[in-house]
């Protein structure tokens, strides 16, 4: 082929060029995953024990970085019982498992990932919502068991189907929410009005 | 109709891409249930749910893909390693296999759609995670099925000779199946679950298929153009260091908000800014060589879709990414339509239209036709209304979409705080309810295209006496 081709447009550079390249940043991404990981771990500072399900959650700006942090506060167990962290465990894995067996990702965001047709979930736990907090438990369990009935669809006329919840699902869901609220995600969502906080 | 005359590898890609059309139409079928039931609340409520429809809009355009880009590799496979396919035989039976298991989940997914919250559910019903909401069992035979087409395309090269665009097939396909097994299993932290789940999800979207599909249009190019295979491979190099280089990192920018580190709002912010780059790459190269050979193309809806790609995969992956990419602005449009609407935009702008591309190539050379060219009897009004309507269609919707998101991420982010009352102002808002009024309205222009589509495949170049001898693609090894 041509000689006079420069060695920044030749073939051989880009190819070097490729797969130098490639390695290089799959190897960053490794070491930022494996830095990640322990981050992100539950019992972190980020991902809190399930046992926070014992504890009122809150979520409140933080002067400092500039965006709202969830705050972990005095006991508040869940359906009115403390759980040991074994039982807390079982019953968000539950929950979870719960929520992809019903795909409510096909209709929800979750940690805003997901689908756009119904609110996201990331903090339904403190939202408004539920009235206040003393009541937002059984509003919870009543809207998941019969979510047709207790719509909460501010005029929009869009209800949740009906999924077949039993309460002990319900319950195993509201505890997933709860734990999920807790997640430091870097103030998303932005201007959240935690129920209770309303001005 | 006869395809002897076709190799191995051929005959197979027919088949695939047969059922990738099928799923092509399914997919928007489900997506215009879908988007009427945003119009009509209660619109198969009850039967087929939002989170049912949706789920195979989606589902069904990631497997038509994925058979559309497995169908392009096996047609041009042999010609490229210029030798036979060495697993054939097996080779059709991923095939069935692979097909057979996709009827079973769109079925379950149909019939029994959702299952009590327990590991039965995930391993038979629905895994619920969007995208790969496939049961295990099935992502089990995915990965058997990617595993066989691998060891076609790697043994095939081995046998025969690599080229450029070979060894970055081979390659890529390590990384593709391979990464889909960052998807294959269960965790209750959730923040854990979506840091893999982007692994499968981003690094297939935005990273190995965009190789891919750079691999296909290298050969696109030539086959259609005649450009000179030296050009074609040192532009797809420079497609890959850049493509890799800021679409690895890129995945940075869904570690925003899912409790991963703050220091990925910088990392993912920035890599993910450059990603649009290799794509303006792509732009100038298929621009540049049309240029050059005068666009004396011998398949004109080849090359016409080849060009749909080039632009579609800047403006629906590049521009639309990058549109709410930077966390500043993320923030208020994570979880919206303005994702629905990159996401149209990009999936058919980036993959759809090589695809359609490379099936205009198959369907040329199955018909046993030297040229696609402006001769076609009908004038090729079929296949030129399609390629407007199916364009118009998506870029329709895809605005539509963006508008509705620009009035959520205002009202339900911005003002309303994102509570769920914040999140059905906005979607009661008339900006946004008019927005999905278009959206629909796009979408049937988009079904008009593909009843098109189907019917040009059908019979482009059907009417016409095939060639005794097929003329050899101009490409100059």
């Amino acid at each position: 082929m041509n000689d006079n081709i420069p060695w920044w447009s030749s073939e051989t550079f880009w190819k070097k060029t490729a797969i130098w390249v490639t390695g290089f940043m799959f190897v960053v991404l490794v070491v930022l995953t494996l830095d990640t990981l322990p981050k992100i771990s539950v019992g972190s500072e980020r991902v809190p024990a399930y046992s926070v399900i014992n504890k009122h959650i809150d979520y409140v700006f933080n002067d400092e970085r500039n965006i709202q942090v969830p705050v972990i506060g005095e006991n508040a167990p869940l359906f009115g019982k403390m759980l040991t962290e074994e039982e807390a465990e079982a019953l968000v894995t539950h929950g979870k498992k719960i929520t992809q067996g019903r795909n409510c990702m096909g209709c929800h965001t979750l940690l805003g990932n997901g689908s756009y047709f119904a609110p996201d979930l990331t903090k339904a736990w403190l939202d408004p919502a539920w009235s206040s907090e003393p009541e937002r438990e059984q509003y919870m369990i009543d809207f998941l068991m019969n979510p047709e009935e207790n719509a909460r669809s501010f005029g929009s006329g869009r209800v949740m189907p009906d999924l077949n919840i039993t309460e002990k699902e319900a319950k195993a869901v509201i505890a997933f929410l709860k734990w999920m609220s807790s997640i430091d995600t870097n103030g998303f969502p932005y201007n959240f009005t935690v129920l209770d906080r309303e001005e | 109709m006869s395809f002897e005359h076709l190799n191995g590898g051929q005959q197979l890609a027919i088949k695939y891409y047969t059922v990738a059309i099928g799923l092509f139409v399914a997919q928007i079928l489900f997506g215009l249930l879908s988007g009427m039931q945003y119009l009509i609340p209660n619109f198969m409520l009850g039967l087929l749910d939002f989170n049912v429809t949706r789920t195979v809009h989606i589902n069904a355009m990631i497997i038509w893909l994925l058979y559309g880009f497995i169908g392009s590799v096996y047609w041009l496979l042999e010609e490229e390693s210029q030798t036979k396919i060495v697993g054939l035989k097996l080779g059709n039976i991923a095939f069935w296999v692979f097909t057979i298991a996709v009827a079973i989940v769109v079925v379950v997914f149909l019939v029994v759609q959702s299952g009590p919250g327990d590991d039965a559910t995930r391993w038979f019903i629905n895994e619920g995670r969007e995208y790969i909401e496939a049961p295990r069992w099935a992502d089990i035979g995915i990965v058997i099925c990617i595993l066989v087409f691998f060891y076609n395309v790697a043994a095939t090269f081995s046998k025969g000779q690599w080229s450029g665009i070979a060894g970055v097939l081979t390659l890529d396909l390590v990384a593709l199946a391979g990464l889909y097994l960052a998807g294959m299993f269960y965790t209750t932290n959730i923040s854990m679950d979506q840091y893999w789940w982007w692994w499968v999800i981003h690094l297939w979207v935005e990273a190995t298929w965009e190789v891919l599909v750079g691999c296909l249009m290298a050969w696109g190019l030539m086959k259609t153009l005649g450009v000179s295979r030296k050009i074609v491979t040192t532009w797809l190099y420079i497609e890959v260091a850049l493509m890799f280089g800021s679409g690895i990192l890129g995945l940075g920018h869904h570690y925003f908000w899912i409790g991963t580190p703050e220091y990925w709002l910088t990392i993912g912010g920035f890599f993910s800014a450059l990603e649009p780059i290799p794509l303006v790459a792509m732009v100038v190269h298929a621009v540049y060589d049309s240029g050059v050979k005068h666009s004396k193309a011998n398949n004109h809806p080849a090359f016409a879709w080849l060009i749909a790609h080039a632009f579609g995969n800047f403006f629906g992956a590049g521009v639309w990414g990058f549109m709410h990419t930077l966390p500043q602005i993320n923030l208020y449009t994570h979880g919206t339509q303005w994702s629905a609407s990159h996401g149209h935009l990009a999936f058919f702008g980036a993959y759809a239209t090589i695809i359609i591309a490379m099936m205009y190539i198959a369907a040329q050379y199955a018909r046993g036709q030297s040229v696609f060219d402006g001769n076609l009897p009908d004038g090729g009004w079929k296949w030129k209304w399609s390629l407007g309507l199916l364009n118009l269609g998506v870029v329709g919707m895809t605005v539509a979409l963006l508008i509705s998101g620009y009035e959520q991420s205002f009202i339900e982010r911005a003002v309303g705080g994102s509570t769920w009352y914040g999140y059905f102002a906005a979607q009661t808002h008339p900006w946004f309810v008019e927005g999905m009024w278009w959206r629909m309205v796009f979408g049937f222009v988009t079904a008009a295209g593909i009843v098109l589509l189907v019917w040009d495949l059908l019979t482009i170049g059907k009417s016409r006496k095939a060639k005794e001898t097929l003329e050899t693609s101009a490409q100059t090894a």
